[in-house]
């Protein structure tokens, strides 16, 4: 009977202290409109400076003008976001503001219910942001607002493009095939990639994509889920060909993109490559890793044109920007609309974090030559098509991106690609 | 010791408080005491346990049978679809042998140098103190820092090919972690260059409970230094070797940090682990369920492992010389 009686009160004292933390873990959410004062948590990838800065800067003064909102700013590695959104996203305390690139992995995170609708908070000033905001809709509702744009080109080193004697840049595939071979002849490597970390090998497809493909048979292409038209398996094949040429440095497959000196963006910044197919953002990571001025020793050139039915002023990029959860968007929007001022945009485009701004007026603060080609050819684009590894479902993105790697490490054929995002839909 | 017991109880029982004086001076433990305590000394642990382990463990195996995203509910069930899927995956086929590798690659290389290095450092050595740090400190780094290290002295005309460059052993560069025929050899040798301090630990703690007595009476009896080792030394060592295998090869078959921040698994799925594998599913894919299944199969391989570890190489240690070194 004893022994009984104590087991019982054991398993109470245990389920006891069970419920107790499952109620203290909870109630972390209940307190944040304190005194009228209503607190935001903002995620944000800006964890190295200029960026870090001038976000908490605009935090700093959006506070100021609003007493009843305080905003508590956490700055995530971007690689973390991945993992941490889905988390927080089926928790009950997501973060009220966070980072994203829109498109398919928006959508995926969409079907959480986590994440609210702003279309009628924001359909009065959405038109200043211009056409980037339409990568943040889900089925024609806005679900976040960009506040930069990017497009993927080659970034290269005019130095090194002189000591191999190169004159311009080159505009078709022969020409860039015959550049390589000059810098190969003056014992230069002539591109970096960061073959590790898969996505940047992407770029190669997708970029060869958009040449190859018509853009209604490429957006629709994507959208179905479905890259079976002969124009994806051409890419496929010009990967093939153009990895044949041997055009990188040696091991590329290991070698990460953004992270430290024998990164490519590293290889780039220190001279030891000439070229790297990179999105525009690419600049100031490369920034980071040497002390060398690299302003006037950095080019920009779009990806060559290839003899298919795409547009070749057509290109690859994406954007940057944020989301806002159901329980204080309407407090998020407002916060976002701030952001997306001329002001702040200003700012980003001075420290050339951002090169393409989302709103034109802050286009005059582009004072670099390149960026400012950057930004015209921008301007003139056909079309920009979304990295495919955003635009499509997030798994399918990935099983796309793990295809082209393959192929980089001689795994694969021509139709391999569109064979994987048939396997992974 | 029960005499120190009772002499300090009373006057902490005085300084909680007044009210608890009126209890009386002198205690018993009865059983029921006796439980209790055992019960409260429990309660944390079991509440850890529970909350993070076993019910984590549950959610897996449930999450487990549905097609999911990770976001909205779980609508999709698909019975063990996602298991039967994860085993025909060639990619899921390379990364069991990837792990199967790393253990047989740590038992047939580790465990003979590192018996090697606790025997040589057991011995009197000028620098004796200097060279255990030395050899230890690896272990001490995080498997991330590790992992970053030797992620970029690795690189191509890297500080490593520099060396053997500089020695004139440039014939031996590789591409260590661009080549796909190469890079579990890489990664081998820096989980060895990690762990290699922490078996000699081991076995030097073994090396103290080998008695003196018995090296002395087989010299006398004119052993060899090799035949001591051999017959000596070796087998009482057993009960050190064999926790040290249990330790290394559950250790091989989760393998992970040092993978994903290495090569994430590449090139082309030539390094993939099982427990890569999980993560890229599932938080990179976003196939929440299907990433679960394959939790839950790296958990049965370990599962059943340590069950007959312990039932057929662990038990005979666990009354004698395992439990006596954790006091």
């Amino acid at each position: 009977m004893k022994n009984t009686r104590t087991i019982t009160r054991s398993v109470a004292a245990v389920t006891a202290v069970a419920a107790l933390a499952a109620i203290s873990g909870c109630s972390g959410d209940s307190g944040d409109t304190v005194d009228g004062v209503t607190t935001l948590t903002f995620w944000h990838n800006g964890t190295a400076d200029p960026i870090l800065s001038i976000w908490q800067d605009a935090v700093d003064a959006y506070e100021d003008e609003n007493p009843n909102i305080k905003i508590d700013v956490q700055p995530i590695q971007n690689e973390d976001f991945s993992t941490k959104i889905p988390l927080a996203l089926s928790s009950d305390d997501p973060p009220d503001i966070y980072f994203n690139q829109g498109g398919g992995l928006l959508a995926t995170q969409v079907q959480s219910g986590q994440v609210a609708d702003i279309t009628d908070l924001t359909k009065d000033w959405i038109g200043d942001v211009g056409p980037a905001a339409g990568n943040w809709q889900v089925e024609g509702a806005q679900y976040g607002v960009p506040y930069a744009m990017q497009l993927v080109g080659f970034w290269y080193r005019t130095d090194l493009f002189e000591q191999a004697g190169i004159e311009g840049t080159p505009t078709t595939m022969d020409e860039l095939t015959e550049d390589i071979e000059k810098l190969k002849d003056a014992d230069i490597t002539p591109i970096a990639v960061g073959g590790k970390d898969r996505w940047p090998d992407a770029f190669y497809y997708n970029t060869f994509a958009v040449r190859e493909c018509g853009e209604d048979v490429l957006k629709e292409s994507l959208a179905a889920v479905d890259l079976s038209d002969e124009c994806f398996t051409k890419a496929g094949q010009d990967v093939i060909d153009f990895i044949a040429s041997e055009p990188f440095q040696d091991g590329f497959n290991g070698t990460p993109a953004q992270e430290g000196s024998g990164s490519s963006a590293g290889l780039v910044a220190s001279g030891d490559a000439a070229m790297e197919l990179q999105g525009t953002w690419d600049k100031s990571v490369m920034q980071g890793l040497t002390d060398t001025d690299l302003n006037p020793l950095l080019g920009w050139f779009p990806f060559p044109s290839v003899d298919g039915d795409g547009d070749p002023s057509a290109t690859l990029g994406g954007g940057d920007g944020f989301s806002c959860t159901q329980k204080h968007v309407t407090e998020c929007v407002d916060f976002l609309h701030y952001l997306s001022s001329a002001d702040i945009q200003t700012k980003l485009v001075e420290s050339q974090v951002v090169t393409i701004p989302v709103i034109e007026e802050a286009t005059s603060a582009i004072t670099d030559p390149v960026i400012q080609s950057i930004y015209d050819f921008n301007s003139e684009a056909a079309y920009v098509q979304t990295y495919f590894d955003i635009a499509l479902p997030t798994g399918v993105g990935s099983a796309l991106n793990d295809a082209v790697a393959d192929l980089f490490a001689g795994k694969g054929t021509a139709s391999s690609v569109p064979d994987a995002v048939a396997a992974a839909k | 010791m029960n005499t120190t017991t009772v002499a300090v109880a009373p006057s902490a029982t005085a300084a909680a408080g007044p009210a608890r004086s009126t209890t009386p001076a002198p205690r018993r433990r009865s059983s029921t005491r006796k439980r209790l305590e055992l019960a409260l000394l429990l309660l944390p642990s079991t509440v850890l346990f529970v909350a993070f382990v076993f019910l984590p463990l549950i959610a897996a195996v449930y999450y487990s049978l549905f097609d999911w995203s990770g976001f909205g509910p779980l609508i999709d069930f698909v019975g063990l679809d996602n298991y039967t899927q994860a085993l025909t995956d060639p990619t899921f086929q390379a990364a069991i042998g990837h792990n199967l590798f790393i253990v047989f690659a740590s038992l047939i290389v580790q465990l003979p140098l590192s018996i090697a290095l606790a025997l040589l450092l057991h011995g009197r050595i000028r620098g004796r103190t200097g060279l255990r740090l030395l050899v230890f400190t690896p272990y001490v780094l995080s498997e991330a820092v590790t992992a970053v290290i030797w992620l970029s002295l690795l690189q191509p005309n890297g500080a490593v090919d520099g060396l053997l460059r500089g020695v004139g052993l440039g014939d031996f560069v590789q591409l260590w972690l661009g080549d796909g025929n190469v890079v579990m050899f890489t990664l081998f040798a820096v989980i060895t260059w990690k762990y290699i301090g922490f078996g000699i630990i081991l076995f030097l703690a073994g090396l103290q409970g080998v008695p003196e007595e018995l090296r002395e009476a087989a010299s006398i009896d004119g052993a060899s230094g090799w035949q001591t080792t051999r017959m000596i030394v070796i087998p009482l060592l057993g009960p050190t070797i064999r926790i040290w295998a249990f330790l290394s090869i559950i250790g091989s078959l989760q393998l992970f940090d040092i993978v994903w921040i290495m090569t994430l698994g590449g090139p082309a799925g030539s390094s993939t682990t099982m427990a890569s594998y999980l993560i890229d599913r599932g938080f990179r894919r976003y196939e929440f369920g299907y990433g679960s299944a394959v939790a839950i199969i790296l958990f049965v391989f370990c599962f059943v492992f340590a069950l007959f570890y312990q039932r057929f190489a662990l038990r005979r240690d666990t009354q004698g010389a395992l439990t006596g070194r954790v006091e």
